[in-house]
Parts: structure tokens; sequence; C-alpha cells
């Protein structure tokens, strides 16, 4: 059964916190993966990984490049639930 | 009915001695920072690497392997006269032919040793390993002389942001024989050349030769993808050598991965679930990444200063462009080369 929204954003907070330190609190939607978060292209690889494997979906490389906000990721994950 | 006789086989093999030579000049990453309009912190923080390895103008491959060759033969107390292959694992060989172990085993006093290059690029070190330890089993050689060796400085482009500044020069050394016990666990191996333009050299001598691009070949890398490639489809590789040496992660006492990146290193050490005691390979701060040579390097130096000793089982894993990777659980040698 596909995930919500909200339930997808909670478990990235937790995979962002694994990889980062940050309080799982400090991860919000409109925060942006770069700026707000200090994440750098090979954290951001780490993270969709293990995005993939908990969603059970595919995020590609060069997708994973173009999502700036923490939203971006949730809604494309949303998305790929039900492709 | 006619029969032929085969060579008798041996029970087990292992590394006998391990010697290294790294290039002399120390090149910071304030030395190189400048052309990539980065910094000293950037790099430390993307990839660990403090300073990088690179060969003086006058040293050449060649010297660094027969360097590193003699330090290994001398800490395996080997004769010479009784090393029948050399087998090189280098992707910075310049020359088509001949190969470079055959001038390396010269050069040693080697000769008529059977001697040829692999291209396997940071996964040479293992394929090699991988090759002598069933070379020495089946009977084939008597012990084997693996050479890893780069001078990637040939083939950087300091304006590249995407692998030149990892890169460092430098030769790394084992010698394999014949064992009463088993030193060398089952090599898993393999590569996928669907993924080949991960890592490549940005045109061929061709292209360069017919004055389309006139530019030095160098190399490219697609950072971010190799680092998920290396880390997560990697790690499965390296649990498949433990299971296969009939070993759990709890039995690895020392890691030693291929120098690549430290970040690669390290989200490894967590993925293998290996003991918290563990002894890591980091030789990449100092050296940087030194392809072929960046596995033996980092055992010479893990061994010189008595990070971890003789008898220790050690988990080593290279991989790189193809894509081709090698892993395998090794017993460490007890003797390094003393200067």
């Amino acid at each position: 059964m596909a995930l919500s929204a909200t339930e997808i954003l909670e478990g990235l907070a937790e995979i962002v916190s694994e990889e980062t330190g940050l309080p799982v609190e400090s991860v919000k939607a409109e925060s942006t993966f770069a700026e707000d978060l200090d994440i750098d292209s090979l954290s951001m690889m780490t993270i969709m990984t293990y995005a993939e494997e908990r969603f059970n979906v595919r995020i590609p490389d060069e997708e994973a490049t173009s999502l700036s906000t923490v939203q971006d990721a949730v809604s494309f994950i949303e998305k790929a639930q039900e492709a | 009915m006619t029969t032929l006789k085969v060579t008798e086989p041996t029970a087990y093999s292992r590394i006998l001695g391990i010697g290294g030579v790294r290039g002399e000049r120390v090149v910071t990453n304030d030395d190189i920072a400048g052309p990539i309009n980065s910094s000293d912190e950037w790099i430390q923080q993307r990839t660990g690497i403090v300073t990088r390895r690179r060969a003086a103008a006058d040293v050449s491959l060649l010297d660094m392997c027969e360097q590193a060759g003699r330090q290994a033969i001398e800490a395996s107390g080997v004769d010479p006269a009784e090393i029948d292959v050399v087998i090189l694992g280098t992707i910075t060989h310049m020359e088509q032919t001949p190969s470079a172990a055959a001038i390396v085993a010269d050069r040693l006093g080697l000769t008529p040793a059977a001697a040829y290059d692999i291209s396997a690029a940071c996964a040479g070190y293992c394929y090699g390993i991988g090759q002598a330890d069933a070379l020495v089993r089946a009977g084939t050689a008597q012990n084997v002389l693996v050479i890893g060796a780069e001078r990637m400085s040939d083939v950087i482009d300091p304006t590249d942001r995407t692998i030149s500044f990892l890169l460092g020069d430098g030769a790394g050394a084992a010698v394999v024989g014949a064992s009463d016990t088993p030193g060398i666990g089952p090599t898993i191996w393999g590569s996928d050349g669907s993924l080949a333009h991960l890592i490549k050299q940005t045109h061929s001598w061709l292209t360069f030769r017919d004055g389309t691009d006139t530019t030095w070949p160098t190399l490219r890398q697609e950072g971010p993808t190799v680092y998920k490639w290396a880390t997560f489809q990697m790690a499965p590789v390296a649990l498949r050598a433990i299971e296969a040496a009939g070993l759990q992660p709890e039995d690895i006492d020392v890691f030693i991965p291929h120098q690549a990146n430290m970040r690669i290193i390290d989200q490894m050490v967590k993925l293998l679930h290996l003991r918290d005691d563990v002894i890591v390979a980091r030789d990449i701060a100092e050296t940087g990444n030194t392809s072929a040579a960046s596995i033996p390097l980092a055992t010479e130096r893990l061994l010189r200063e008595n990070q971890a000793t003789g008898g220790q089982i050690a988990l080593q894993i290279g991989f790189g462009a193809g894509v081709a990777y090698a892993a395998q659980v090794v017993v460490l040698p007890n003797k390094t080369h003393t200067v």
C-alpha cells in the first residue's frame, strides 16, 4: 500500500537525520538539502539509496541531483510509488 | 592410451611479503585547489585527502615498480630464482607494448619469469592476487610477484573537478607462494562494461593522433554515481568474499578497501558491520588515490607502522573503471620491507 506524503516525510527525515546527525525535527518539508541541511552530492546519493530501499521506489541519479527541497523528494517518491 | 602429465596442485597459497613506494613529491590540497576553484577544506570534506603523493619528474612507472617489487621480494625471503610469474596491474604504462611486467621482471633479475600486465584499473591488484593464488595452487607457478602500480599524474587534468585532484602515484607489490595453511580466500570478482562511461578516458589516442582533439587524453568520472556504485554495490561483493572464505564479518581484523575516497571507506565500514575494533586502512589521507597501487600501499603502511600484524585476517577489495571489481580475504604476511 502506498504511503502518504506525511509518512514519506517522516521516513525521509529519519534517513536524513541518520546521514547528517541533525535532529529529525529539523528536517522540514520546506528545507533545502544543500543550503538548509548542508547535504552535499555524495550524502544526497546515500540518502536517496536508503530512500529507494525504504520506500521501494527507483530514484535515478539525475533525478536525485535535481531535488532541491525535502518536499521535492517527498513528491517524487509519492509519484514513484504509484508507478 | 596416451595420458598427459599435468601440474601437481598445491593445497594453499599466501602472501609472503609486501613492498611499496610512493611518489616522493607531497602535493597539498592548496597546491592544486586554484585551477579547480576549490579549497583545502572542500577537498578534505569531500574526499578525506590531505595530501597526495606524486612521482618526481625523473621517476618512471617502471622505476617505482622495480623498487616496490624488490622490497616485496626481500620481505618475502623468497629466492628470486624461484619467482616464475610477474603480474602487473596498471592503467598508466604509456606504451602499448612491450608489457611493463616483462621489463620490470628483467630489471629485478627474474628473467625468464612469465610476465604480463592486466588492465583492471583500481581492481588490478586484487585481480592479480586472485590470479596468483590460482596459479600457485594449480602448480602452474611456484611464486608470483604481483604489482599494482600507477603514475596517475600522467593522465590528470589540473582543471578537472571530477577525479584528477584525488590521484597520486606509487607502486605496491606482493609475493604470493605456497603455504601450509590457507592464506588467500576465494576471489569474488567481476565487471560490468555497461557502466564503462562512469570512469573513463576523455578521448581515445586515435582521436588525439588524428587531430580531432589535440588535448592530452585524461581521466574523468561521474563522481556521485561512482560513489553510489562503489559504496552500495561493492559492500555486498565484500560480504560475499567473507562468506566464500567461510568467515563472518566479525572475523575480519583488518579492512583494506581501495583508497578511492574516505567517504566511500566510511560508508562501507558501516554497511559491512565489521567489529568496532577493526583496523581500517586510511592511507588515502596522505597518499591520495593511486588506483591499482592503493591496496598494497595501504597494506604496506599498516604493517610498517605496526597498526596491523602478520597473521591477521584482512579483507581487501578493489573497484574502479571498467567497471571492474575483486575482493578476497587474505592472511597478512609477517614481514614488510624495513628501510
